[in-house]
């Protein structure tokens, strides 16, 4: 198996290297063939590896490919652990990567960038792959680190836009933020652990449930809480949990297959798939767990109210997908990992059918991305609308759809957690569930339904998108329908992630679900009599009426409202807020810093004040060197004269 | 190749002896004078990788020794050898001046043997600094190093070369003039100018506070730490690109040196006692020099306060011992933090190196240094761009490139130490990402600037070539940093089993 687990590394690499660096001698087509095929190995090849690992129950795989350096004899290596875990995340990163190269052929048609692109998308699953199959935390920092590379190269992908270099360096600077703490937390790890390898540290994990370590002196904080909140951080940043949020809408400056494949079903979801694969240390601090259900569910609800406002199409998808990785990161907290993992698996198929979708639109509109110039499009592409639409029903969780499952799922675990923090965080996912269904129908209705608001040249021009960008539409479509009712029993009741992901029996809430669950069928149908499908129709019934029915009456709120709305347009202002406090109050020390202390004090007062000093000593000395007889002879006469007087008044 | 072949004179005399031959076909041949510096300078890279090859890490005894009685009235003695902090930092300045000599080729047109014969005689005498067992003989080496480097930014510096020259020349003179009293207090007590009998002088705690401060100020100064590091910036902005290069890719690394083979070894006692100031100064380089760095209109000043920021890493690393094994009681994470700050030094000579270059690329061109005469220089320079891309990656420590390896190595050590260390330091994941990708966001990204960029060519094969090899080392050391590494364990054990035995 080995070989294989290199071969779905290196094939997404090679293809990535030779359409880089020989982009210009192999042609466009070369580079998308190249890629293509590396990238489809990768995804054939994960599918015999879950085959392999999840159906065929093999044993997991962990072993190291090469030593990168041997220190203090700790062995530093690059190697792969592959269990279910990573099984499910290599057959979902490759899928929908592969998905968005197909796609990519047709978005990126007339993009003079065309080789570089793909160049960019087939590292980019290099890197994804190499995060969620590493058997230990460097491995595991490096793949962190290169996907937030790539993405800094994609959102930056158009170069000339002031915007998207703004964004890609907020988006890199942000991420390390949060990589500041994670690597904090990987430098807890070793100190305790003294090993960076996932099976030591999982093995050892139990034994440090006490240990305590001091920060602040004469505080005892227990080591596993303060390594735990370290890694989180590194999570709120890469998977955007308020308030390291603010990267993710401005990373929508790139073109829309990576906001696809990046910035809504892989990489942001690495965060996710990180405090899943630690849950062995996770487990062993409650507190931890509740700082994490706690910034889930702000996340999940603020950031859905944001959608609400937004005109944007590929903005309001964004601020969704922040609000969907609230409800993982809710998951997490209340230790439903593998609800957490549901639903990141269902969320990147139907996401990345959104954002898809969107680009299709975008495509059709001719670039033009704000939906109150758009509507009625649903007559001039139909497969776009019909896949949208599917794509939607699953976001607000439609009983039987895909993201029905994994939400309702993550609802159900939340509402059985006892932890602090469960009740805000029920509150929070509850209400969430009104919101999406609000800002999803809002989009759809003012995208495909009601007065055609588009300038009729465009108008003229609409029609359905080619096969290249259709085709990953439907073939997104079938899991965003069908892969929830699939595997929810194996994946949330099963025994698929036994032995891998770890959770104390007073934290499983997963079991109490279990107890209640009666096949997929029978989920679907208790759902249509929950509580949170009131709210989607409720969700879906005010968006109708405020879009379809009555579009004069959100002005009207939106006056009426005022206050509200000026927070909500503002994004609750973080963006202000950092920029004033932490760019610019930076950029204000480092001037006075160097105007004060390295040019006026060091400089000026100590380097070229003492060769000042200098020069001023010697310029009073030379007077007294005149070269006049008669000066010097009245100097000695004078020094003769306070010699005796000295001597004699003694 | 023998053992017994005296290799480390070959590598120091080599370049000089060539560097003297290349000063004798003269200026009016400026064709045979660039040929027969890139054959010296490739040459001396070549003999000097038996240093690597012939090396056993398995010892810690030095190396390839070869000793000849020089001043036998003070028993002043040629006394050679290398250890596993040395050999790394000679195939690093080789390989660097083979690197200078491409990139004065046709840019230099301006006295051009005398330029490459500076630079050569200049690596022979650093590869001195780095082989000299003799406190004597180092601290020749130590001051003729300054010759060269004096004559390149005096002559073939910019505007103000000559403020900037004495400034260099100064600061460093000052500082090393402390240290020879030092050297000789310490031959008068040991009677043997032998750096590895320093290392067995048993001293008093008030003579080893007062070397020590005499070490702290030689080599603070080369590092250069704060508050002794404003010479630095002046003579990058005034220095031609070779000179930049091999400043910032060497001449700094000599100061990391002398913390290694004398303040360490010789004062452990003080540097004990002491060791929070250096690592405060550190911490200061870290963060505070980050933020100077954020604010500058000038790319190489910019690469200036970044290489000081770097340095910090270095300090920090090589001091952390002593709070390690104090707070904890053992030497567990210590090699860690020595070995980070050795591949630092390494990394950051490749780093810094190629970041000196990329100016100095756009220089020839257009020649201003300052941000705000450029913009978009991708849109015209496509390949120069990734490479530039790329550099500043590493420069902001990103894993998979050499910048990433010494700057991990030295947190996770300093963690084990205190946490609001390792807290301080972290900051520059941040601050480090932040002054490199706002200077490629101003220069590299955006619309083309003005017409000076409309009319760039992109980089010729020369070009191609000198950053292709840096970028070529710097992925090596980031994706395998072992063999770099590997040499090093046994001189860092051994280095670190002496200082935290007291010598009073």
């Amino acid at each position: 198996m080995q070989n294989i687990y290199l071969g779905i590394i290196l094939a997404p690499l090679m293809g990535a290297l030779i359409a880089g660096l020989f982009g210009r001698k192999i042609g466009r087509s070369g580079a998308h063939w190249i890629t293509i095929i590396g990238v489809a190995t990768a995804f054939l090849l994960s599918l015999i590896v879950l085959r392999h690992h999840v159906l065929s129950g093999a044993a997991p795989y962990n072993g190291s490919i090469y030593t990168w350096m041997i220190v203090e004899g700790i062995r530093l290596e690059v190697g792969f652990l592959v269990d279910n875990l990573t099984a499910i995340m290599m057959a979902t990163v490759t899928f929908v990567s592969l998905m968005v190269h197909i796609y990519t052929i047709g978005y990126m048609h007339d993009d003079d960038g065309y080789q570089r692109f793909f160049s960019y998308i087939a590292l980019f699953t290099f890197a994804m792959l190499m995060l969620v199959m590493s058997n230990n935390f460097l491995q595991l920092f490096f793949g962190w680190e290169a996907v937030g590379l790539v993405s800094y190269l994609l959102i930056g992908f158009w170069y000339k836009r002031e915007s998207a270099i703004f964004a890609n360096m907020k988006a890199f600077l942000v991420n390390r933020v949060g990589d500041f703490g994670f690597l904090l937390g990987i430098a807890a790890v070793l100190m305790a652990f003294n090993s960076l390898d996932y099976a030591d540290v999982f093995a050892a994990a139990p034994l440090m449930a006490s240990m305590t370590v001091q920060i602040i002196p004469g505080a005892d904080w227990s080591l596993m809480t303060v390594t735990c909140i370290l890694l989180f951080i590194g999570a709120m940043g890469k998977s955007a949990q308020v308030p390291l949020h603010v990267w993710l809408p401005d990373s929508m400056e790139g073109p829309t297959p990576i906001s696809a494949l990046i910035h809504a079903a892989t990489m942001v979801t690495a965060g996710i798939f990180m405090v899943a694969r630690m849950s062995p240390l996770f487990e062993l601090s409650p507190t931890a767990l509740s700082v994490v259900l706690v910034i889930g569910s702000i996340t999940a609800l603020f950031m859905g109210f944001l959608g609400i406002v937004q005109n944007d199409i590929k903005r309001v998808i964004a601020y969704s997908t922040l609000s969907q990785l609230g409800y993982m990161t809710v998951a997490l907290g209340v230790s439903a990992y593998s609800a957490a993992i549901f639903h990141l698996m269902t969320h990147a198929f139907f996401k990345a059918l959104l954002f898809l979708g969107a680009g299709s639109v975008i495509i059709a509109m001719h670039h033009e991305q704000d939906i109150r110039k758009m509507g009625g499009l649903w007559k001039y592409m139909p497969i776009t609308w019909v896949t949208f639409l599917l794509g939607t029903l699953a976001l607000i969780g439609t009983p039987g759809f895909a993201g029905f499952y994994s939400k309702d799922s993550i609802i159900e675990a939340v509402h059985a957690s006892q932890i602090p923090g469960a009740g805000f965080a029920y509150f929070a996912v509850m209400l969430g569930v009104f919101v999406t269904s609000l800002y999803s129908f809002r989009l759809y209705f003012l995208v495909f339904h009601g007065k055609e608001r588009m300038d009729h040249h465009t108008q003229e021009h609409l029609h359905e998108t080619p096969a290249v960008v259709t085709v990953p539409l439907i073939l997104l479509a079938i899991p965003s329908v069908v892969i929830g009712a699939m595997t929810i029993e194996p994946l949330l009741f099963g025994e698929v992630f036994k032995g891998v992901i770890m959770v104390t029996p007073e934290h499983n809430v997963l079991e109490h679900l279990a107890e209640h669950f009666h096949g997929a069928m029978n989920f679907a149908l208790h759902g249509l009599t929950g509580l949170p499908f009131i709210l989607v129709l409720a969700g879906f019934g005010s968006a109708w009426y405020l879009y379809m029915a009555r579009p004069d009456v959100p002005e009207r709120i939106r006056q009426l409202a005022a206050p509200v709305y000026d927070i909500l347009d503002n994004k609750y202002y973080f963006d202000q807020f950092y920029q004033r406090f932490f760019a610019r109050g930076s950029c204000e020390t480092g001037t006075v810093l160097w105007k004060y202390v390295d040019a006026g004090l060091i400089d000026g007062l100590l380097v070229n004040g003492t060769a000042r000093w200098v020069g001023w000593v010697a310029a009073v000395t030379r007077h007294l060197q005149s070269g006049y007889l008669y000066h010097y002879a009245f100097a000695m006469i004078i020094g003769l004269l306070i010699l005796l007087t000295w001597f004699v008044t003694r | 190749m023998l053992p017994e072949l005296p290799l480390l004179s070959f590598v120091i005399w080599f370049p000089i002896l060539g560097g003297v031959a290349v000063l004798f076909v003269g200026d009016d041949n400026p064709g045979r004078a660039r040929t027969l510096a890139l054959t010296v300078a490739i040459l001396s890279f070549l003999i000097s990788i038996p240093l690597y090859t012939l090396f056993d890490p398995a010892t810690a005894a030095m190396q390839f020794q070869e000793f000849a009685p020089w001043i036998p009235a003070f028993t002043v003695n040629y006394h050679l050898g290398v250890d596993g902090f040395s050999m790394p930092l000679i195939l690093l300045t080789a390989f660097m001046t083979v690197l200078v000599v491409i990139a004065g080729w046709e840019v230099v047109k301006y006295r051009v043997a005398q330029y490459m014969a500076a630079f050569l005689i200049m690596e022979g005498l650093m590869i001195g600094v780095f082989t000299a067992l003799d406190a004597l003989l180092f601290y020749v080496f130590f001051e003729a190093m300054l010759i060269p480097m004096f004559l390149i930014i005096g002559i073939w510096g910019g505007p103000r070369r000559v403020y900037a020259t004495i400034k260099f020349f100064l600061y460093t003179f000052i500082g090393s003039v402390f240290m020879l009293i030092a050297l000789i207090y310490m031959y008068n007590q040991a009677n043997s100018f032998e750096i590895l009998d320093f290392h067995k002088l048993p001293l008093s705690m008030t003579e080893q506070v007062l070397i020590f401060f005499a070490f702290v100020l030689a080599f603070s100064v080369k590092v250069p730490m704060w508050p002794v590091h404003t010479w630095l910036p002046d003579a990058h902005v005034e220095a031609p690109t070779g000179g930049s290069v091999i400043l910032a890719a060497i001449t700094l690394k000599i100061g990391g040196y002398g913390f290694l083979r004398f303040a360490l070894p010789i004062t452990p006692d003080a540097a004990n006692m002491l060791d929070w100031l250096i690592i405060t100064l550190s911490l200061i380089a870290v963060v505070y020099i980050g933020l100077v760095a954020l604010i500058q209109q000038d790319m190489k000043k910019l690469i200036a306060y970044s290489s000081i920021a770097h340095m910090g890493f270095v300090t920090l690393g090589f001091f952390i011992v002593f709070g390690l094994y104090r707070n904890t009681g053992s030497l567990s994470g210590a090699a860690m933090g020595i070995e980070g700050g050795m591949v630092q030094m390494v990394s950051h000579g490749f780093i810094s190196g190629a970041l000196f270059l990329c100016v100095g690329v756009l220089y020839d061109r257009v020649h201003s240094r300052q941000i705000k005469d450029y913009g978009g220089v991708v849109n015209t320079m496509p390949i120069f761009a990734a490479f530039m891309v790329l550099f500043a990656m590493a420069n902001s420590g990103l894993p998979g490139t050499s910048g990433f390896v010494g700057e991990f190595l030295v947190i996770l050590s300093s963690f084990k130490a205190n946490f609001w260390i390792a807290f301080l330091a972290a900051t520059t994941l941040i601050l480090g990402a932040a002054y490199t990708l706002w200077l490629v966001k101003r220069v590299i990204f955006g619309e083309i600037g003005n017409s000076h960029v409309a009319e760039l060519k992109d980089v010729s094969t020369r070009e191609i070539v000198m950053l292709s090899l840096l970028a070529a080392a710097v992925l090596l050391l980031g994706l395998w940093p072992d063999p770099l590494t590997s040499v090093m364990h046994t001189t860092v054990d051994n280095l670190l089993q002496h200082v935290i035995v007291t010598k009073l």
